[in-house]
């Protein structure tokens, strides 16, 4: 995989969103962590301005949603995490 | 010295989980200056994923009491654990269990409203008899409420937070005392100084030298590792627990209750492998069982897959009713993280390593011991642990379900504690030599360098199959001898890795390649303690040693850095205040 070159504030973001991927579940490691290498660049700015949002939900409640036990009640978060799901 | 920013606190704790956050909680409580450093954001350390619950003997759904659970403990153990440490701890947990109710933790309760309690492996009543039900929860969440209401706790209190900090190095002067540590800002990447009387490592486990694991990618062993390079000794790094059923190459455990709704094991020629190893118990033979016989399936050429190096669980012949209603969790994980939907086909597993029972050296009150001088267990200066970095020893060579949440709050509490103490004394900071620091930014502007040289990935890829294949489940001298080999082999590759990106900002590569030399001085913590250890006891399983042998090996190991020396001291076996558990088999 390429590493982003730091000095474009796009790659900043993304290297940003990136390390708060890193959580304290290892399923969401993965869920999230492959979803931003994939996906970060696919999303517009609302659509990134989401995912931030999204990943300030604390880690069980997230992994509960993303598992589809729960839906969360932002319209912009629910689409986000169906693409997730 | 270069010139950073610095700070200064009364007192330095390094990691936010559990341990951290109790810790800093008893101290903001008493109005000392804290500061607590952490990688990512608090919440979202690894305590998080805790799910079982914590362990106390409150005797609300069995009779109970502290010296039954002690008796466990030292038990599942395998007698290797300190007994005063393990007398302190079941003492302290009830008392300590109702406090977290009081901080806002949510224990599911009983119809009468006192703390529920569920039964879990390894607790007995009255001394290795009947089942006892110790392990208090919330819900299936209780690292994730204590985790909150800890975080909570300590805003209330006005501990200060550095969030996404990432730690290099402990500061410590030629006297050998800890004067604090100097952290980077992931976000700018630049430096910074805290200079604190005490400080504290509760950085968790190192689940990631190994290929597979149940461990967030976080838990990378950077305090146990910082330990290291500050010259003091790793104890007991060779216990590991695994779990027999982690999805293949990834970890996420896939838990019994898939074989206890009818799942069965299979190799690659489709055999159904566990009745060969356990005729009657089959399947649903004991951790250890179950582990063993898929190890031996994987080694001896009857694993699965393109790479023969995993095994198969079978569950499709439940019918997709069956799955849907009683393994909805487990179908979903496999779906995502195996890519199959066990409806239709199997389930890649392989043993996966979950808890690192090592860790830095300290005794009941948190402090840091080591042989520096004269004895074996003199304190460090200014310097604690606690947590699953830390080896107090309570776990000794094998943890049991329960305990490990009790562990953070019982010795994040006691180290609070006694720095509280040691502030009353120390009223001044001791100043920090500008070659301290110096020594520390070293090891950051190593990462400057640039040119061609390896890849990060590559190496810490090769490390954690390395571990996997030569420190794993099972092991015998000749195959961690090869393992040594090739891991000071790799080792040695590290000074010649380079960084692609130099940027500071956001420079996450950056500290990934940090992590890695903190995960390559643990793993080798791990394997050379392993290699030396000729018995077998509790995580630890020699194949070419599979006794227990209390006349040779009933001590602890210590790992030096330098060297790669090994030493060891005696187990406490003499508790506080009760008579000691002498060892004995462990039949379950």
């Amino acid at each position: 995989m390429d590493e982003p070159l730091l000095s474009d504030p796009d790659d900043r973001d993304f290297s940003r969103l990136r390390w708060r991927c890193r959580r304290g579940m290892l399923e969401l490691d993965l869920l999230l962590g492959r979803f931003v290498n994939d996906h970060y660049r696919e999303l517009d700015g609302a659509g990134r301005a989401a995912l931030s949002r999204l990943l300030d939900m604390p880690d069980s409640e997230l992994l509960t949603c993303l598992q589809g036990q729960a839906d969360p009640a932002d319209p912009e978060l629910l689409s986000l995490v169906q693409r997730l799901r | 010295m270069s010139r950073i920013a610095r700070r200064r606190f009364d007192a330095l704790v390094i990691g936010a989980g559990g341990g951290g956050l109790r810790a800093a909680l008893q101290l903001s409580q008493a109005e000392a200056h804290v500061a607590v450093v952490s990688k990512v954001f608090p919440t979202r350390s690894h305590t998080v994923a805790a799910q079982g619950g914590i362990n106390a003997a409150l005797a609300n759904v069995s009779p109970d009491n502290w010296h039954w659970h002690m008796y466990d403990t030292v038990k599942g153990s395998d007698y290797l654990g300190d007994q005063d440490a393990i007398e302190y701890m079941c003492r302290a947990a009830a008392r300590l269990v109702v406090e977290l109710e009081h901080f806002g933790v949510p224990f599911s309760r009983l119809d009468g409203g006192r703390i529920y309690q569920r039964a879990f492996g390894g607790q007995s009543q009255n001394y290795g008899g009947e089942q006892a039900s110790r392990t208090c929860a919330a819900a299936d969440r209780t690292g994730h409420a204590m985790l909150h209401a800890l975080y909570q706790q300590n805003l209330k209190a006005r501990t200060h937070f550095f969030d996404e900090y990432f730690v290099l190095d402990l500061v410590m002067d030629t006297d050998g005392y800890c004067l604090g540590a100097v952290a980077i800002e992931i976000e700018t990447g630049e430096p910074l100084l805290i200079e604190a009387k005490a400080t504290l490592l509760a950085t968790g486990g190192a689940g990631r030298i190994y290929r597979t694991t149940t461990n967030a990618h976080i838990n990378t062993g950077d305090g146990m590792a910082m330990a290291l390079r500050a010259g003091i000794p790793l104890q007991d790094m060779e216990f590991v627990q695994f779990h027999p059923t982690g999805i293949a190459g990834i970890g996420i455990l896939i838990s019994e209750g898939v074989r206890g709704e009818g799942g069965y094991l299979i190799n690659g020629s489709g055999e159904r492998f566990m009745e060969r190893y356990a005729p009657h118990a089959k399947d649903l033979a004991s951790r250890d069982v179950v582990a063993r016989a898929i190890y031996t399936e994987v080694e001896e050429g009857r694993g699965c897959g393109p790479k023969k190096d995993h095994i198969l669980i079978k569950v499709d012949h439940l019918g997709e009713e069956v799955i849907k209603k009683r393994l909805p969790g487990i179908r979903e994980l496999s779906r995502r993280f195996a890519g199959v939907d066990p409806i239709e086909g199997p389930i890649p597993v392989y043993p996966t390593a979950h808890y690192s029972m090592g860790g830095i050296p300290t005794n009941r009150f948190g402090q840091v011991v080591a042989p520096v001088q004269t004895g074996p267990e003199e304190p460090v200066p200014g310097l604690y642990a606690a947590g699953e970095c830390a080896c107090v020893s309570v776990h000794g060579a094998n943890r049991l379900g329960g305990n490990s949440l009790l562990d953070i709050v019982v010795f994040g509490r006691a180290a609070g504690n006694h720095i509280l103490e040691i502030l009353k004394e120390y009223r001044y900071h001791r100043p920090t030599p500008n070659a301290a620091v110096d020594a520390v930014l070293e090891r950051l502007r190593r990462w400057d360098r640039k040119g061609d040289g390896e890849s990060v990935d590559v190496l810490r890829d090769e490390m954690q199959r390395l571990m996997e294949k030569h420190c794993g489940v099972f092991r015998t001298g000749k195959v961690m001898a090869e393992g040594i080999k090739k891991l000071e082999a790799l080792a040695r590759r590290l000074p010649d890795t380079v960084l692609r990106d130099h940027s500071r900002v956001f420079n996450t590569a950056r500290i990934e390649a940090l992590e890695l030399e903190n995960l390559m001085d643990v793993a080798l913590a791990t394997i050379h303690s392993a290699a030396a250890r000729q018995e077998s006891r509790g995580a630890h399983t020699r194949l070419d040693f599979p006794k227990r042998d209390d006349m040779q090996w009933l001590k602890h190991t210590l790992y030096n850095r330098d060297g790669r020396r090994l030493d060891y001291k005696p187990v406490r076996m003499k508790p506080l205040t009760v008579d000691p558990f002498p060892p004995k088999e462990r039949v379950y």
